[in-house]
């Protein structure tokens, strides 16, 4: 069973916060406004919504990766 | 306890000199021209280096550039990835040194640029590489130095030239180099794509610290029996260290692994007493009369919750004060990023003031310390922040437990009175007054 974890390129990252907006159980924000993402896997009920959250990036700084 | 005192012994080609002899890296009499060079070490050995991985892990060589990273496990990831994209690899020497506490790599350069340069082309002919780059702080005597000794050795196989690096700190971090080269931007390029896999013009790419290069280069000639004649038995040869602050005579020593170190202080003519910097800039606070017998060697310094990090130890005159010492290192650790990711570039300038302001009195400012710090760590794209981190939070727990009294005087009074600080970081330091090797 293949699980998913978020992958944040933090080089990237503009701080837009927009992550943090469609996955708030799982992405917080630190006072800069930059996303703090856990680094386990993402629990299953929360993958639909964690690919929105890596899909509202708008410049692709975060990605939902398969891992084993 | 250095080899300063030791006769200088014949030369065998075959066996190598002494193996017992701790001036390997640094010797007495200079090896930096190459006929001097050959006269010490013999020629060094031609052609691929089969077993040099296997050398590098029973040597249990450990990179000394600031993470220490096995050098065979990157050796062999580096061969794997040759094997599999079927491309040559780049070497590339990091005789950058961006840390302004440490010396050791510039006094090298100096003494033995020769050594380096054997050791990135027998790492070269071990991974399978056609290119060899020496990485020096662009117009530093470093990069004169290794242009001087390319210039003077015979043509080989693999393509080697020296390449400037812009002076900041943070653009002699691995990645940063690899993007240098790539593109002219000294800027980290983040861990998403492996330096190993994808590296200069997207090959398999060895970084070394110059250090490490030395000792593999004596590891690639006499074997890992020789290799183990002096040090300890999990962490055989010697080590670079540079002993600054508030010593009778600063610079850089060779010393076995393992050596206590108080023995290590010694060689600068220092006690064990007081407070020090281990490690550099990202370093840790020791209390040295509690540390004195705690061998110099990763493994002992790490059970310790230290590391040798980037092999400095500065030490604190009598009186002098970590908390102000450590205010103005994270100022200058925030500064010298790269400005790239919003934890660094935000969240370093917050500590450096957060430390400040505890300097000056601002007793809000140890809670502000106990929940940034946390949150800053582990999320840059190299380990700049990490290190500002661990610093400061070292910094804290001697405060804490050990210094009650001289936290309670900064948050009642603002001050300590303390002696000026001593940790250098400034622009690198000259290295011609500087080069003192340390005699015991």
């Amino acid at each position: 069973m293949s699980t998913r974890t978020l992958q944040l390129d933090p080089i990237s990252c503009r701080a837009h916060g927009l992550c943090a907006e469609e996955l708030p159980e799982a992405i917080s924000l630190d006072e800069w406004g930059y996303p703090i993402v856990p680094a386990g896997p993402v629990p299953r009920e929360l993958v639909r919504r964690a690919k929105a959250a890596a899909a509202a990036c708008p410049v692709l700084a975060l990605r939902l990766t398969v891992s084993r | 306890m250095t080899s300063m005192t030791r006769p200088h012994p014949q030369i065998h080609h075959h066996t190598g000199p002494s193996a017992q002899r701790t001036d390997r890296l640094l010797p007495r009499d200079g090896a930096r021209s190459w006929p001097d060079h050959l006269a010490r070490w013999g020629s060094p050995a031609g052609g691929t280096d089969a077993n040099l991985t296997d050398d590098l892990t029973l040597a249990g060589l450990l990179g000394r550039g600031g993470a220490g990273f096995p050098t065979g496990r990157k050796v062999a990831s580096v061969v794997a990835a040759v094997r599999r994209f079927r491309v040559p690899a780049v070497v590339v020497a990091n005789c950058c040194e961006g840390d302004p506490t440490s010396l050791k790599d510039q006094v090298l350069v100096h003494h033995s640029p020769h050594l380096i340069i054997d050791g990135a082309i027998a790492a070269a002919a071990t991974v399978g590489a056609d290119r060899v780059v020496l990485a020096a702080h662009q117009g530093s005597g470093v990069e004169r130095t290794l242009r001087s000794a390319v210039a003077e050795r015979p043509g080989g196989d693999v393509s080697l030239d020296v390449v400037g690096i812009p002076g900041r700190y943070i653009a002699s971090e691995a990645t940063s180099l690899v993007r240098f080269l790539n593109t002219g931007d000294a800027r980290p390029a983040g861990k998403l794509v492996p330096i190993w896999e994808s590296g200069v013009d997207g090959r398999p790419t060895l970084v070394h610290n110059a250090e490490t290069l030395a000792h593999l280069a004596l590891l690639a000639r006499f074997g890992s029996n020789w290799f183990a004649g002096v040090g300890t038995a999990a962490e055989p040869g010697t080590c670079l260290v540079t002993i600054g602050g508030a010593v009778p005579r600063p610079g850089v020593v060779e010393v076995p692994n393992g050596a206590p170190l108080r023995e290590v202080l010694a060689c600068a003519g220092a006690l064990s007493n007081g407070w020090a910097l281990l490690g550099g800039v990202s370093g840790r606070w020791i209390d040295l009369q509690q540390s004195a017998d705690i061998p110099y060697s990763t493994a002992a310094l790490a059970a310790a919750g230290l590391s040798r990090g980037v092999g400095s130890i500065v030490v604190l005159p009598p009186g002098g004060c970590v908390l102000t010492e450590t205010a103005r290192i994270l100022g200058f650790q925030a500064h010298a990023g790269a400005r790239q990711c919003g934890p660094c570039m935000f969240g370093l300038p917050a500590i450096a003031a957060d430390m400040a302001d505890l300097g000056a009195g601002d007793r809000a400012a140890l809670t502000r310390l106990q929940w940034r710090l946390p949150v800053i760590t582990g999320r840059g794209g190299c380990g700049h922040p990490d290190g500002a981190v661990a610093l400061a939070a070292s910094a804290l727990n001697v405060l804490r437990v050990r210094q009650p009294a001289h936290l309670a005087q900064h948050l009642n009074t603002g001050q300590c009175g303390a002696p000026p600080p001593v940790v250098p970081l400034g622009p690198a330091l000259s290295t011609t007054d500087k080069t003192g090797i340390g005699r015991s």
